[in-house]
């Protein structure tokens, strides 16, 4: 038990953890490429047609791996800066830090493929409705931490700041995921028309959790990249950090 | 293969613009990101380490006492 307190606090150092996200790097970008050739593979060289949308259904396979990637980071995100806050983990407010970025550009996906989806389906590029403004608002969010944190000089201050931006914003999240249960929206209900014949139903699904699991790996793999670009600006001062470059000659 | 021809596949049903506008997007953004981290990542060591050689050879110059003194035998400790 000891043991294992003490090796999450190991890991919580920068110095630490620096080497083996490093490690752990290449291993996601492998996975990711993996995951979203077979996602996209079966997405758009297997799956059949569907029935009400024909073959624009499957911007699918993009639109909602990267609107539950949107989400679910912004979730990651606060949780670290809600640790950061409470416990003044140096580590996790650099996490938070390096998740934002990421968690804006899915945002940003989830919004564009969504216009794109929504011009041939609904006839419009953009509506006001109860999902997509609340998911613009997520976007929004993400913009807002990011340029706060700019603001600040102080690291640690910034972290702060931007922690409790982060805490507020979480409200936002049930709000996107509920709106289509809570207010009439033209956007389609959580199932994603998986009502037809099994095995058709089966190629989609797949390709949608395979390219999900695809964005899942990417962004781990990205958060890692920048939480360490991160952790050398911020402790450019001290002995490792220093103790790095001299070996990098 | 669910698609009898390449211009099939590309077409989509008369909705290539929106599922291929979606596809080049997420893809030039989704490979723009790692690659700008990248470049971020060695002008930020690039920098440190210039700043770190600067603060080295500040440090070497405070340490030797005067300008004549290159020739003598050191005798301060080096750390």
């Amino acid at each position: 038990m000891t043991d294992r307190v003490i090796n999450w606090f190991k890991y919580a150092s920068p110095q630490t953890f620096y080497p083996l996200a490093g490690k752990l790097i290449p291993w996601f970008w492998a996975l990711a490429a993996l995951f979203g050739i077979a996602g996209l593979a079966i997405g758009f060289l297997i799956a059949p047609t569907d029935a009400q949308q024909g073959e624009g259904y499957r911007i699918i396979f993009l639109h909602v791996p990267a609107s539950w990637m949107s989400m679910f980071i912004y979730l990651v995100m606060a949780f670290w800066a809600g640790i950061g806050l409470a416990f003044n983990i140096r580590l996790s407010g650099m996490m938070a830090s390096a998740l934002a970025p990421t968690g804006a550009l899915f945002a940003f996906l989830s919004l564009w493929t969504g216009a794109l989806w929504g011009k041939p389906m609904w006839g419009t590029w953009w509506v006001w409705d109860a999902r997509l403004t609340s998911e613009l608002i997520l976007l929004f969010l993400y913009i807002g931490f990011i340029a706060l944190q700019a603001a600040i000089d102080d690291p640690r201050r910034a972290d702060k700041a931007g922690a409790i931006l982060a805490l507020v914003g979480v409200v936002n999240i049930p709000i996107i995921y509920f709106s289509v249960k809570w207010w009439n929206t033209l956007h389609q209900g959580a199932s994603v028309s998986l009502t037809k014949a099994p095995s058709m139903a089966a190629m989609m699904l797949w390709g949608m959790l395979l390219c999900a699991l695809a964005c899942w790996m990417y962004s781990i793999a990205i958060a890692l990249m920048r939480v360490r670009t991160i952790m050398l600006e911020r402790e450019r001062h001290t002995d490792w950090v220093r103790e790095l470059l001299d070996e990098k000659g | 293969m669910h698609w009898n021809s390449f211009g099939e596949f590309l077409a989509m049903g008369s909705h290539g613009l929106y599922v291929w506008g979606s596809v080049v997007v997420m893809a030039v953004l989704m490979l723009a990101e790692p690659m700008l981290l990248v470049h971020g990542r060695k002008t930020l060591v690039a920098r440190l380490k210039r700043q770190l050689r600067a603060e080295q050879q500040e440090a070497g110059a405070n340490r030797s006492p005067s300008h004549h003194s290159h020739n003598a035998p050191r005798n301060t400790p080096q750390e």
